[in-house]
């Protein structure tokens, strides 16, 4: 099960990765030469406007989505191996919490499917939820919970169990802002402790430059990376770090990338 | 879900409208029916009557064309209350040896459509090559078949229970293949993405994903199942001249002229129709409840 790369090492490596949907209305061009390389324990933010593909690329890493070309590893091997290996937790957009599962079994579901005893999916569901504040809510059903506390629910579902990399669609976009500030510094802290690697969509720019060693700027139509930019802050971040000359100035470069990116979209 | 509405309060009086309703217009058509016979009586008897004579004899036959409802209700009362029901007259005995068949025939039936629900979700060729039969059974009309059935596993020994709840099965099996195929391919791709995620085997995906999703769906199509699977035990019990059954009573009493034990009858087997479905309605509010269904 474990083929994990020692740190440093490229856990996943796309190259000139393309995918063209064929729709009813013809075809659409979701990812363009999508080149790229996440080490090992890189934490990785995908910023850009609405339809751009980010979904879709982590799609295609979770090998839920086949590309129309172009060369792709996970850990070493095809994203179908790496999903065999259940070498990554996926969050989905969407919670997608099973309705007749209460929270506690929802979370637990990887870990029955996995094969983990009675006795550790216990302890596992019960760490997870109090990692994402959702004790007390274990025999709630998922309608019973607001939006932002399913979202949770779906992020514990995914820690649940120990992939080493995790790939995350728009986690917090359903939280209020202390909630999400909270769930940042969380995810930092599991992120140092367990050197996992990360692959996060995101629409919020200091979540990413706060969050992130490396921030991938994509811009649509058809989607495609225009700019990748190495985070100069420590991996300590205490949450008032984004007040430091630094950190504005990294979002400053993510803004600049992220307007040519549209610029470009007007051109065509 | 719609069970537990059905006996809100609320309700109680519309419904008794209708029943009244009802009711009125059988005591109308009662009279009116029965009146040309009546009258031929008369004559033939010569004698004078009045209006209130007419309508009083014309629910009083003892072989009316329309049996007025309290005639039905008595006899009903006599053949349930007044009878042991051991006793060959006795209305329970007659629907007992009918439910019997129905539930053996919708368990069968309702297992056989899970079953090849399954078949056919779970693979091509079963389902390009089981869906069309499956189809075309139901288009030969049942009255035509059931004889058959009957003589043929007669001819092989087998007699009583089993042939009509075979009936039953073939009738009640198809509504639970339709349902279920629908049902068990009804969750949505992200559901069947995440347990794509996390590689789960077919069976897994079935256990913890298709079943469950496909709760609602299922009690729907036994909902249906079981009324037709009543269905199909009284029209198994007409082509053998079956001596006990409801379909028996339907049949000796269209011998006999006795319309009062038909409408008798017809009533006990809509009424045990009613009650088979909200059964099933119980059950349903019930499982889905558990599985933490909005109240
Ligand atoms: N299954 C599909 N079939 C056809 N087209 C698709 C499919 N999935 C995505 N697309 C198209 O591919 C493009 C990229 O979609 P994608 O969901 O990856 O965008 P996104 O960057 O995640 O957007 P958002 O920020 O709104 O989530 C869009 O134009 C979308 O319409
Ligand atoms: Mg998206």
């Amino acid at each position: 099960m474990e083929t994990a790369a020692p740190r440093g090492e490229s856990v996943i490596r796309a190259d000139r990765l393309d995918l063209t949907f064929q729709t009813g209305d013809g075809p659409v061009h979701a990812l363009s030469d999508v080149s790229l390389t996440i080490d090992k324990g890189d934490f990785v933010s995908f910023i850009g406007p609405s339809g751009c593909g980010k979904t879709t690329l982590l799609r295609v890493i979770a090998d839920l989505e086949q590309p129309t070309g172009g060369a792709l590893t996970v850990n070493g091997v095809s994203p179908e191996q790496a999903r065999l290996n259940r070498a990554y937790g996926y969050v989905f957009q969407a919670a997608a919490l099973y309705p007749w599962r209460t929270i506690a079994r929802n979370v637990g579901l990887p870990l029955e499917i996995m094969g983990y005893s009675r006795a550790e999916q216990r302890e596992r569901v019960a760490r997870t939820l109090d990692l994402v504040n959702l004790t007390g809510f274990e025999n709630k059903f998922p309608w019973q919970l607001s939006g932002g506390m399913q979202q949770r629910a779906s992020i514990a579902r995914a820690l649940a169990f120990d992939a080493d990399i995790l790939l995350m669609d728009e986690p917090f976009g359903a939280l209020d802002e202390i909630v999400r500030d909270h769930l940042n510094e969380q995810l930092l802290q599991l992120w140092a402790r367990t050197d996992k690697t990360i692959a996060f969509v995101t629409h919020s720019i200091p979540e990413a430059v706060y969050l992130s060693t490396r921030i991938v700027v994509m811009s649509p139509r058809p989607g495609r990376v225009t700019d990748i930019i190495e985070s100069t802050l420590p991996r300590e971040r205490p949450l008032d770090i984004r007040e430091t000359p630094e950190f504005l100035e990294i979002a400053h470069r993510v803004r600049e990338g992220l307007r040519a990116g549209h610029s470009y979209e007007d051109a065509e | 879900m719609t069970a537990g509405a059905a006996t809100g309060g609320g309700k109680a009086i519309p419904i008794l409208v209708v029943v009244v309703a009802i009711v009125g217009i059988w005591y109308a058509a009662t009279i009116w029916l029965n009146t040309p016979w009546q009258r031929d009586v008369y004559q033939r008897e010569g004698r004078d009557w009045t209006v209130s004579d007419l309508v009083a004899d014309t629910m009083a036959q003892e072989r009316p064309v329309l049996p007025a409802p309290h005639q039905v209700a008595i006899e009903i009362w006599q053949t349930t209350v007044e009878k042991k029901v051991t006793s060959k007259r006795s209305l329970v005995y007659h629907a007992w040896i009918t439910l019997s068949a129905t539930l053996a025939g919708f368990a069968m039936g309702t297992v056989l459509g899970v079953v090849l629900a399954v078949a056919i979700v779970h693979n091509r060729a079963t389902d390009r090559s089981v869906m069309p039969w499956v189809i075309a059974s139901q288009t030969i009309p049942i009255l035509a078949i059931a004889p058959m059935i009957i003589v043929v596993l007669n001819a092989v020994g087998l007699s009583g229970l089993l042939p009509k709840a075979l009936i039953s099965t073939y009738l009640s099996f198809f509504p639970v293949v339709v349902g279920m195929v629908k049902g068990l391919r009804a969750p949505e791709a992200i559901q069947r993405d995440l347990m794509r995620t996390y590689s789960a085997t077919a069976a897994q995906v079935f256990w913890k994903l298709r079943w469950p999703h496909s709760m609602p769906y299922l009690f729907a199509s036994m909902k249906v199942a079981v009324a037709i699977s009543l269905v199909g035990a009284i029209v198994g019990e007409l082509p053998t001249g079956a001596v006990s059954g409801l379909g028996a009573r339907l049949l000796a009493g269209s011998y006999y002229g006795q319309t009062v034990q038909i409408w008798s009858a017809l009533l006990t087997a809509a009424a045990l129709a009613a009650v088979l479905v909200s059964l099933v309605g119980v059950a349903n509010s019930y499982v889905l409840r558990r599985m933490g269904a909005r109240p």
